[in-house]
């Protein structure tokens, strides 16, 4: 039996909780290794040599050590494809084709601004920054203009993608967590009707209480 | 019934999708979008793509946007065509891990460059000197990683040209035409591998649908 796979990174990281939602949807054992970001860890050559971007997570198991948090998803889908939720990524080309066209939606369109704001609302303050009100301002905006598109799309589909919650869908959990609850920006999400009933949906999967007990136990 | 490619030739991202379909040999009818003129932010182009964006593409009756999704529905559809642009097992976890650094590390930077040093100038826009400051070192030390990883293998991903490495092409073009040559000529490794993947002939094919239209 293979050993658990390893994590390394807070909970509290957007990134490393994406790969702690798949990892639990796909039943697959981790090891959470702490990397102390507050004393620059994730900058210092030993960490480096793991990721060299200097950013969290980075990921091992038996035989890889990769990084970028939608890059272990997809390995993880991959290797355990017969283990916990098969739909997450599906083997099925023309639905996997989908997954992957909502995966970049989030990667690309959503993900800029839903971070910005995360990092300007609950972060920022925690780290003695000073927020950058423009910024949250244009960011606003920009997420209003995503999901109304998203509104759009979830009229007629369940889930992104599809019929099925998929790695798209779970993509998305880590920034939208911290956006209705510390973000304070829930009446975004629950002022249109499709997106709050995927919402309220796809964050109350097990698998992310499960993220949100442990981002609350650190 | 033949694919079909809606977006621009000066697009970066449907010059990915072009990209893609040359390296393999495949059929595919370019749909010209009209970008000048809006015509991707109205019907019919948004039934394609709510977002507005280019490229859409067709492929019988399975319709997609995003061209990194794009790219990668056709490597592994048409596998057995043309250049293989993905890998089987293990590798292919390495190729993934690069073509999201792609995504999220080096366009992050370099589209915004791109933008004041490309774009702007060609629509008679004035360059803003302070995004080129701010974004010009955070690309040198992308390409910092870059050069540390090329040491180690002859392509981002593995051994062998993949989209990892294709993905860049569009942006990177642009850009070698820009001061910011520089910063991929000081590295010898990105430069022997810029080098290496703008002298591909399926890029060739790209660029010369540009002087076609």
């Amino acid at each position: 039996m293979a050993a658990p796979v390893k994590v390394y990174g807070p909970t509290l990281s957007t990134a490393v909780s994406r790969v702690l939602a798949c990892l639990l949807e796909k039943d697959v054992e981790f090891q959470l290794v702490p990397v102390n970001m507050a004393t620059g860890e994730h900058k210092k050559p030993e960490y480096l040599k793991i990721q060299p971007f200097g950013q969290v997570p980075a990921f091992q198991d038996e035989s890889i050590a990769i990084f970028e948090s939608r890059a272990i998803c997809r390995y993880i889908c991959e290797k355990h494809a017969d283990k916990g939720n098969k739909n997450l990524y599906s083997t099925n080309p023309l639905v996997k084709a989908s997954i992957e066209q909502w995966l970049e939606a989030e990667g690309q369109t959503y993900n800029p601004p839903s971070s910005a704001l995360v990092f300007q609302l609950a972060f920022a303050p925690r780290m003695n920054i000073k927020q950058d009100e423009e910024s949250i301002k244009l960011n606003d905006q920009k997420l209003s203009k995503v999901l109304d598109i998203y509104d759009q799309r979830l009229e007629s589909s369940r889930f992104l993608a599809g019929d099925e919650f998929t790695l798209a869908d779970l993509s998305h959990l880590p920034n939208t967590h911290y956006l209705v609850t510390v973000g304070n920006r829930g009446e975004a999400f629950s002022s249109r009707k499709n997106v709050d009933r995927w919402w309220n949906e796809i964050s109350s999967r097990d698998s992310w209480k499960k993220v949100v007990e442990m981002q609350k136990s650190k | 019934m033949v694919m079909k490619v809606h977006g621009g030739v000066a697009s970066t991202a449907t010059m990915r999708v072009f990209a893609t379909l040359y390296e393999k040999d495949l059929e595919f009818e370019f749909v010209p979008v009209d970008l000048r003129a809006g015509e991707h932010k109205k019907e019919p182009f948004l039934a394609l793509n709510p977002f507005g964006q280019v490229p859409a593409f067709e492929d019988g009756d399975l319709k997609l946007f995003e061209s990194r999704a794009i790219t990668r529905y056709i490597a592994h559809a048409y596998a057995d065509k043309g250049t293989p642009l993905v890998c089987e097992g293990k590798p292919m976890a390495t190729v993934g891990v690069w073509m999201e650094v792609e995504a999220h590390q080096f366009d992050t930077f370099a589209s915004k460059l791109q933008w004041e040093l490309v774009y702007k100038p060609m629509f008679g826009m004035a360059m803003d000197a302070a995004v080129v400051e701010e974004n010009e070192p955070k690309l040198a030390k992308v390409l910092d990683v870059y050069e540390a990883r090329l040491s180690q293998s002859k392509y981002l991903g593995c051994d062998c040209f993949t989209l990892a490495d294709l993905h860049h092409l569009p942006t990177l073009t642009n850009l070698m035409g820009t001061p910011l040559k520089k910063l991929f000529d000081a590295r010898p490794k990105v430069s022997a591998w810029v080098a290496d993947i703008m002298a591909r002939p399926a890029w060739a094919k790209v660029l010369a649908m540009r002087s076609q239209k």
